[in-house]
């Protein structure tokens, strides 16, 4: 069977303090802390969301890059079949740790329901959903390092069995204020092939 | 469409330590909510849960791991469900063949982290624990004891993330990508998830009671389980025995809220839908629904509106919970559930439905309460987890 | 009473991270959850937390706090009545 070729619509990128879109810098900050860095690019982008500040970090680093390219991708009046695949490699262990000071204190005890919600990676993938409405097939998985080989099979299994119409793929690591994202959204057209060699370099940008 | 052989599986959990076990106990009404022993916790009175009653020693003994070993017990369970699984299918030499592993956890190594947190730094001999933390860890370790060179990974997406690895795995054998995946979850119980559970007040403090007008909420278990998923192609060869068919799946998000299902199921209803697409099967073949119902008041009630908005309130197949008897088993449970939903298959059994009394108000849904015996060809089994994940998978008999 | 609904005004604000609202935004009779403050679920089970940890009252079943957290006023009610600590 000769299987039809995907592309790499668009990508963004989070490090260091700063969000670069299909290669070109579009944010930068010179904040401390990724608290004040996302609020800032929050608000630079006009994000009309206040959820987003009950959320982790891992939830705002995966959500304002999926924000950037999604925004002119939803077009609310339809259903739009948009599946995730997200990835990093320490789960949601920033949120747990937090989560178990919380717990391991017995004479000050008052563990935060909002806190433990977000002790499993695949609640910034819920966050997103939510946002762009979105119910279509997404899954979180685990690995040492980004892999390209597993999500670029994965996405493109999704597209040729037609599970969904385009595919956001996602690393979004964050432990500790170091964190990296990496979205990118496969499509059945689009100008930069969707490979595994070229995903590693616009990952290792 | 023929659907994705299954050729072995594995189980403890903590109604039995072996497929066998496992069956017994379903058919004969023993169910397993418990004070905890394993864990000291101050809610141990208050809070029952499903646990395996073997000590980490013991299962470290079982697998014959050496004293410096830094295993966690979510990896000790799921190795021990997992070589169960493979001895099943009948597989000797492992990398003879295109062999995976996907393996489903959310706690990973969590009771270990959370047992020696303060003594990382007084006791060095503690440290080694550190690493077996990340979930990935899990699988790794499983892989080693199995001797897996193949492809290893982990699917996390909380309650739901067992389902999905059985539907990355027969997808993986449909594509040819692999000639056969062992798919499965293991979770321990921690204080962790016993805490984190309380705090969202869904804990119940008695036993739970799925689709009971009186339900209060889940009680938290501990297990793992594996399936050995093959191609046709390696059945045809080894001349294996085929237990029963992956046939349907399907996975789509509520995009409700975080935590809470909305109010119509429309996930629930989503994954469904897709699962009967793949099988090509209608809502009328299904003989019984091994439903999610961890008998919270939301779960119960979104997954019950969702089944009749997919069956219509009238044809309902027989369904039933078998969180009773194990408790809610996390990232496992979707795994634990296709062990027994093969198991209906094979012995044309539908497992009660235990502590129900009450209908619920908001429609009329009465699960299978006695052990029922009638001809089992299709099986429909729902996980949802955490942050809108949905998913359902169809088991057939293998003609 | 006044003291404790300024108290509870800008508690909540911070506990539950409601960004871009002040205290003087909040009157006495709004509604805290649906389409007034916008709070949801689980703000509702952060919220009993702080009734224990705060005030030392002890919620067990959820649904109490249905009528607890209708407003400030009858959050500053309750715990008025109900205060251990």
């Amino acid at each position: 069977m000769l299987e039809n070729k995907t592309y790499i619509e668009t990508f963004c990128t989070i490090q260091n303090n700063e969000i670069t879109l299909n290669g070109e810098t579009i944010f930068k900050s010179d904040s401390d802390l990724f608290a004040d860095f996302s609020k800032k690019a929050y608000q630079n982008f006009d994000i009309n969301y206040p959820k987003f500040f009950k959320m982790d970090n891992l939830s705002k680093l995966a959500f304002l890059a999926a924000e950037l390219l999604l925004k002119n991708e939803i077009d609310e009046s339809k259903e739009n079949d948009i599946a995730l695949v997200f990835a990093n490699k320490s789960s949601s262990l920033d949120t747990d740790v937090k989560y178990q000071n919380s717990i391991s204190d017995k004479e000050n005890y008052f563990p935060s329901p909002a806190v433990f919600v977000y002790t499993l990676p695949n609640i910034c993938i819920g966050e997103i959903s939510i946002k762009h409405q979105l119910k279509s097939e997404n899954s979180f998985f685990i690995f040492d390092a980004f892999n390209s080989e597993f999500m670029t099979n994965y996405a493109e299994v999704l597209l040729h069995t037609k599970k969904a119409e385009k595919v956001l793929c996602g690393w979004v690591e964050y432990y500790n204020e170091e964190y990296k994202a990496f979205l990118y959204l496969v499509a059945n057209e689009g100008k930069t092939e969707h490979n595994k060699q070229i995903i590693e370099n616009l990952y290792n940008k | 469409m023929k659907g994705v052989a299954i050729t072995g599986m594995g189980i403890i959990s903590a109604i039995g330590n072996s497929v066998e076990e496992n069956y017994a106990s379903l058919l004969n009404n023993k169910t397993a909510i418990t004070t905890i022993e394993n864990i000291s916790t101050v809610h141990s009175d208050l809070r029952k849960v499903g646990e395996i009653k073997k000590t980490n020693q013991e299962l470290a003994d079982e697998l014959q791991l050496s004293a410096d070993n830094n295993f966690s017990r979510t990896a000790m369970i799921g190795a021990i469900a997992a070589k169960q699984a493979v001895q099943d299918a009948g597989i000797t030499s492992i990398n003879e063949y295109k062999t995976g592993l996907i393996s489903a956890t959310s706690v990973g190594g969590m009771d270990m982290t959370e047992r020696y947190y303060y003594d990382y730094f007084e006791k060095p001999e503690t440290i080694k624990y550190i690493s077996c933390h990340d979930g990935g860890d899990v699988a790794q370790k499983i892989a080693d004891e199995l001797g897996l060179k193949g492809m290893v990974t982990t699917i996390s997406t909380a309650c739901s993330s067992a389902a999905n690895a059985i539907m990355l795995g027969a997808r993986l054998i449909k594509s040819g990508k692999l000639d056969r995946v062992i798919v499965g979850g293991t979770d321990a119980l921690a204080k962790f998830t016993i805490n984190g559970f309380k705090t969202l007040m869904i804990l119940s403090d008695g036993y739970n009671m799925p689709f009971d007008n009186d339900r209060k909420g889940l009680n938290l278990g501990e297990a793992a389980a594996f399936l050995v998923l093959e191609s046709d192609e390696m059945v045809a060869k080894e001349n294996k025995k085929v237990l029963a068919r992956v046939s349907g799946y399907g996975n789509a998000n509520d995009a409700f809220h975080q935590t809470a299902s909305s109010e119509n199921g429309d996930g629930a209803f989503l994954a469904m839908e897709k699962a009967f697409q793949v099988s090509g099967l209608k809502p009328e073949e299904i003989d019984y629904i091994n439903v999610h119902g961890t008998a919270t008041p939301n779960n119960d009630l979104s997954e019950g509106r969702a089944i009749v908005r997919v069956f219509g309130e009238k044809n309902i197949p027989d369904f039933s919970s078998t969180k009773p008897f194990t408790g809610h088993t996390l990232a496992a449970a979707a795994a634990i559930e296709a062990v027994y939903s093969v198991l209906a298959i094979q012995n044309n059994v539908v497992f009660p439905n235990m502590n129900f009394k009450t209908p619920m108000e908001e429609f009329n849904m009465i699960p299978q309460t006695t052990l029922k015996q009638k001809n089992i060809e299709h099986v429909l089994s729902n996980s949802f987890g955490f942050g809108g994940n949905c998913s359902t998978v169809i088991f057939s008999k293998s003609e | 009473m006044e003291a404790l609904k300024q108290e509870l005004k800008a508690k909540i604000i911070e506990v539950l991270n409601l960004e871009d609202i002040n205290v003087a935004d909040v009157k006495d009779d709004d509604a805290l959850f649906g389409d007034g403050l916008g709070l949801d679920s689980i703000d509702a089970l952060e919220l009993i937390v702080m009734l224990d940890k705060d005030y030392g009252i002890k919620l067990v079943d959820p649904k109490e706090g249905k009528n607890i957290f209708q407003s400030i006023e009858t959050m500053a009610a309750y715990i008025t009545a109900n205060r251990t600590k």
